[in-house]
Parts: structure tokens; C-alpha cells; sequence
């Protein structure tokens, strides 16, 4: 008996071919659904973004009405509103997840020049009605594995759930945007020393536990009794 | 991760994928030569065959396989079987000897030289035109021979394969086995039907005589000599089909680290002989055997270790990130939990992985419906995928490390 012709041994080319077209489509049907949901994703920031653009108009507006508007006719909160911390959480998310795009850079610089704005209209109300408050411009970076900057971001966020009334104001030192770089000038913060947050005007550079921030910022105890009162006074 | 090592994911899963649709294309391609050839036939003269039961310290369980021998349907005087006791140090001796008043059971002791020798021994003393081998940790189905020799009405097929089913499964690797034992019914028969079968198991192929006095005996062949000899097999153009309905039933390993140990072999084993064998790898004139079976095999080690060390990498970012936690909060998690559709994962990955598994449990689902005649959920198939997706690659690194050093790998 011959063993097997080379006839029968003759591969099917066209069927490895059709495997790999099917392949192909499955691999792409994937890549289209991830793009699209990435795509939505985008939109929904896009969309944020322009209600940013809306509340950025409002604060310079606000900003400049201030010197005729009586402090009683002043909201005590700003245009940074829980939509903006959200969209915060959604850009680090996206910055993480979807990767970098222009859209996205665009979105962040659009976000950091309104905090900036938001700081110095909260500053100039805090100076000009004698409000209680607390701010603090945190420097951070995306571009290097800054484990410091990560930890500082949860010491941050657990101070704002504790101090609801604390602002902060979180720049990407890799945004090469000339107001952030502004700042950075004034408060000669370098990247080699991130994390780094100002705070009444002073730098603290590296990780700052959240103790650490409540003894340097002891105007935060003050925020919480005034807060626990404007609630108790609500509550009764 | 980086982009070369996400690229590398990428190439990876594409070619994972590729093989799974290969067979899934394979399966609507040939589904009409998926018959049964149980009873085609009631006229047939089966021919005489041998079947030889290599035992080494098999005292528990041979008897279960030589009962399960003579169980079967088949003419009994076709029917030879050859016991050799390759040097037991157990009582399996004594337990052979009490088959050898047995008209058609020839028994035969020698000194301990691998299961190769044993083989090999058996078929120095076999007559028929048809041999075959039975291990002694397994039984067969009544019908199985029945079922496997009309495959040899194609005078160029030269080895049958049946199907293995582990036997009564009990533990938790057990039940996985089960499930991964009948995906490799669908596999085989897929690569049966294009040519591509790379292993002759043990339990109960079927060879034409032809093939041994051709190709010569069994070899040592890194302690897989059914793989060895069933690469011989393809590169010499001798064709081997797989008998989805010749159901086997083996004793599979109990535990994880028996599972371990088996499985190391067997992938040294493929390794190696794939090693000796590469001059083949990718050369149109062997088939789809050089130009699929074998880099499918050589893809889904590499697959399987980089997705476990990407597994290994994000649970290593996983809990680093709660570190950092512990280390800037004292507690695990930071900020009040909320739901938004917007915070679900949606990377082309994850989209690219559910197809992907979606391919694997189809798969299951076609072997259950080959082995069973139906398809059936088993928690088996949960248990195969969350196990085998933690432990094999334990064992492809071992038997690559084994490879690399030299060193040899151990029976059981």
C-alpha cells in the first residue's frame, strides 16, 4: 500500500485563508465595538465639556459681576459643581482606559482652565465676604509611574469626602498648558518633586497623608464645625 | 503594559482565535462525514486483531481492563489479547496469570523497560494484520472496535483512534478533566477529518501491522511514544482518523498535582518530539499536520503562558494598587462606591476575550454532543476553564524549563 499521495496532502489554502478572514472579522467586529463604546464615551465627555464651556462663560460672568453683587447674593458654591468632580473621575478613567487623544487632551485642558478660574473667583469671594474656606492646588503627573502622586490622589480624595467644603484643584504637570505652567512659575513646582500641593500660598512636596494635610491645613477642623452646624441648623 | 508587549497580546489572541475557528469551519465543512459506522455493515468479516495491555504495577486495575476486553463485541475468535508485565514490583503479575487459561489471552512477563518495550514486546509476538493497545488504567465501550474497524475499509487509513472519556469523575480536576476529555473528542475528530491527528493515545488505537513493519517499533521518544509514533506516521504520509463514537474510558488524575504531573509529560513530550520532529514545521508537502496541528500547539503554549503572566501582571497591579491604598488611607477602597455605565471596561481586549471563550464553550458543547450524542452543560466546563486557565500554565513552563536543562520528566 503507497502512503498518502501528495494530491491528498495538497493543503487547502483557500480554506486557511477563509479562517483568517473569518478570524480577521471577529478581531475587527471587536475592535468596532470597543471603538464605538470608546467613541460614546468621548461624546459623553464632549458633552460635559460643553456644559463646562457653559459654566466656564457663567464663572468669568460671575467673576466679573462681583464687584456689584452684594456677599448674601453670592452662591457659596461654585460652578464646580459634583458634575465636575464627576467628569474628573471620568477623565482619569479615560485617561487610563480609552488612552490618549486629542479629544481627550483637549477635554483636560478645558477641565483645568476652569479650575483655575473656579480658584480665583472661590479665592476672591472668600477674601471679599469673609467665607470660610480651604483650598488646594495639587500638582500630579501621567507621565512617569508616580506611585506618590497615585497615593496622594486617595489621601485627596478620602480629605473631600471627610471635608466636603475643601477644594481641590488637581493639574496634570504633563498638560502643556501655558495657565498651568503660569502656575507652576509662581509656585515654582518642579517635576521632580511631585506630588506637590500649594496650600495658603505654601508648597508641600511629596506624600502627604491625611493627617499630615489636617495639621498643615487647620482651617479644615473649622470647615467641618461649620458644616455639622449649617447642617444641624437644617436638620432642626 | 507597554506597546510591544500589548501588540504581542494582540498576535497572540489572533492566532488563538484562528485555531478555534479553524475547527469550527472544519466542523460545518466536513459535519456530513461525521457518521457513525456502528452497524453500517451487518454482512462484515471483522479481521483478526490483537490488542496488547502493557502493565507496570497495574494490580488494581488491569483486571477491569482485561474484563472490559473480553466484554466486547466482537468476534471472539478475531479477538486476540497480549498481557505483558513489564517488570511490575506490585502483584500484577499474579493478577495476569489468571487470564492465561483463557483461549484467546496470551500473557507474558520481562524485565522493566519502559512502556515503549513492553509495546514493543507485545508486537515482536503478534500475528494478525490489525494490533492495538489498551492501557491498563483503562476500559473500553462493547462497541468500540466494532466501530473502529470500518474505517479501516480505506486501505490508507493506518490508524484508528477512539475517544477518550474520563471515568467516573468525582473530584473537582476530575470533572474538569471530563470537560477538557471531551473537547479533545471534537479536536481530534476535526483533525481527523483534515489529517492533522498528532497523538495515537494509548488507550486503544488501532494500527494496521503495516505501520510497525514499515516504520519500525515504538520509540522511548521522551516518554510519549503514542505521539511519537503517530508523527512518524504523518511524516511518512500514513493516515490516521478518529473514531468519535469508539468511546475509551480512562482513570484520570484525582488530584491537581497528579494532573501536574501527567500533564508535564505530555507537553514535554509534545515539545520535544516536536523539537525532533521541526524539520516538518510549516512544509506543505506534511500536511496539515507540519502546517496546523503542529503550530497550533506550539501557539497555545506560548498563548497560554503570556495570558498567564498578563493574569499574573494585573493581579500584581490589582493588589499594588490596593497598597498604595492601604498605604495613603489605611483601607482598601477610597471614595464613595457609584455605578455608571461609563466606568465599564470596554478595551478591545475584553470584547476580543468574550468571543474567544465564546469559541472555547462552543467547542465543549460540539465535543459533549460528539461524546454524548447531545450537547449538555457541565459545571465540568467551568471548572476546566477556571482551572486549567491557573494551572497549565504551570506545567508548560515546568516542561519548557525540563527542555531547556535537559532533564528528564517523571512517569507519574
Amino acid at each position: 500500500m503507497e502512503p498518502n499521495t501528495k494530491e491528498e496532502k495538497i493543503n487547502d489554502w483557500k480554506k486557511y485563508l477563509i479562517v483568517f478572514f473569518i478570524t480577521l472579522s471577529l478581531f475587527s467586529l471587536a475592535l468596532y465595538v470597543s471603538n464605538t463604546f470608546s467613541g460614546k464615551k468621548l461624546n459623553e465627555l464632549k458633552s460635559i465639556q460643553d456644559n463646562i464651556s457653559i459654566d466656564l462663560l457663567s464663572s468669568e460672568t460671575q467673576y466679573s459681576l462681583l464687584n456689584d453683587l452684594d456677599c448674601s447674593q453670592v452662591s457659596p458654591n461654585s460652578v464646580l459643581s459634583d458634575e465636575l468632580n464627576n467628569l474628573s473621575k471620568k477623565i482619569e478613567y479615560s485617561d487610563n482606559n480609552i488612552g490618549k487623544s486629542d479629544q481627550l487632551t483637549q477635554l483636560k485642558e478645558s477641565y483645568s482652565l476652569l479650575e483655575i478660574k473656579d480658584y480665583l473667583l472661590m479665592k476672591e469671594l472668600a477674601s471679599r465676604c469673609g467665607q470660610k474656606s480651604a483650598f488646594v492646588l495639587y500638582f500630579y503627573t501621567t507621565s512617569d509611574n508616580c506611585s506618590e502622586c497615585v497615593k496622594q490622589g486617595y489621601a485627596l480624595t478620602e480629605l473631600k469626602e471627610k471635608y466636603p467644603a475643601l477644594r481641590v484643584y488637581s493639574f496634570d504637570y504633563a498638560l502643556n498648558l501655558s495657565a498651568i505652567e503660569t502656575l507652576e512659575k509662581i509656585y515654582h513646582i518642579k517635576d521632580t518633586e511631585l506630588p506637590a500641593m500649594v496650600s495658603a500660598g505654601k508648597v508641600y512636596t511629596g506624600f502627604h497623608s491625611v493627617g499630615d494635610v489636617e495639621k498643615l491645613m487647620p482651617t479644615l477642623k473649622d470647615l467641618l464645625k461649620d458644616t455639622n452646624t449649617a447642617t444641624s441648623t437644617k436638620t432642626n | 503594559m507597554n506597546a510591544v508587549a500589548t501588540v504581542f497580546l494582540y498576535i497572540l489572541t489572533f492566532l488563538a482565535m484562528y485555531v478555534e475557528v479553524f475547527f469550527l469551519v472544519t466542523f460545518f465543512e466536513k459535519r456530513k462525514e461525521i457518521v457513525s459506522h456502528a452497524d453500517d455493515n451487518p454482512n462484515r468479516i471483522y479481521p483478526n486483531v490483537t490488542i496488547i495491555v502493557p502493565c507496570w504495577n497495574e494490580e488494581k486495575t488491569v483486571s477491569g481492563t482485561v474484563d472490559s476486553l473480553l466484554s466486547l463485541d466482537y468476534p471472539k475468535n478475531a479477538l486476540h489479547i497480549i498481557l505483558v508485565d513489564d517488570g511490575s514490583t506490585d502483584s500484577t503479575w499474579a493478577v495476569l496469570k489468571t487470564f492465561e487459561n483463557i483461549p484467546n489471552i496470551s500473557v507474558y512477563h520481562k524485565d522493566n523497560g519502559g512502556k515503549h518495550t513492553a509495546m514493543n514486546y507485545g508486537i515482536s509476538v503478534t500475528k494478525t494484520e490489525f494490533i492495538g493497545c489498551l492501557d491498563a488504567d483503562s476500559h473500553v465501550s462493547s462497541t468500540a472496535l466494532k466501530r473502529m474497524i470500518p474505517y479501516f475499509d480505506n486501505p490508507k487509513v493506518m490508524s484508528v483512534s477512539p475517544s477518550i472519556i474520563v471515568d467516573n469523575p468525582k473530584t473537582i480536576i476530575e470533572w474538569a478533566q471530563k470537560a477538557e476529555y471531551q473537547l479533545s473528542v471534537y479536536i481530534k475528530k476535526m483533525l481527523g477529518l483534515v489529517g492533522g491527528i498528532h497523538v495515537t493515545p494509548g488507550p486503544f488505537s488501532i494500527y494496521r501491522m503495516k505501520v510497525f513493519r514499515d516504520l519500525g517499533d515504538y520509540k522511548y521518544a521522551h516518554k510519549t511514544e503514542d505521539m511519537e509514533i503517530a508523527y512518524r506516521m504523518q511524516v511518512n504520509g500514513y493516515k490516521i482518523e478518529q473514531c468519535h463514537d469508539a468511546l475509551v474510558y480512562t482513570k484520570a488524575p484525582r488530584t491537581a498535582y497528579a494532573l501536574y504531573k501527567q500533564r508535564l509529560r505530555w507537553i514535554y513530550g509534545f515539545i520535544n518530539n516536536t523539537i525532533d520532529y521541526r524539520r516538518v514545521i510549516m512544509r506543505s508537502e506534511y500536511g496539515t499536520f507540519a502546517l496546523f496541528t503542529i503550530p497550533a500547539g506550539i501557539v497555545s503554549i506560548f498563548s497560554a503562558m503570556y495570558l498567564f503572566s498578563f493574569m499574573v501582571y494585573s493581579l500584581f497591579s490589582f493588589v499594588y494598587d490596593k497598597f498604595l491604598r492601604i498605604e495613603a488611607v489605611g483601607k482598601l477602597w477610597v471614595g464613595k462606591p457609584t455605578f455608571d455605565l461609563f466606568f465599564i471596561d470596554t478595551h478591545a481586549f475584553v470584547f476580543i476575550t468574550i468571543i474567544l471563550y465564546g469559541l472555547v464553550l462552543t467547542s465543549l458543547f460540539l465535543g459533549s454532543k460528539l461524546a454524548n450524542g447531545k450537547m449538555k452543560f457541565t459545571v465540568g466546563m467551568i471548572y476546566y476553564i477556571l482551572i486549567y486557565s491557573v494551572i497549565a500554565p504551570l506545567w508548560l513552563l515546568k516542561a519548557l524549563w525540563k527542555t531547556v536543562t535537559r532533564k528528564e520528566v517523571a512517569w507519574r
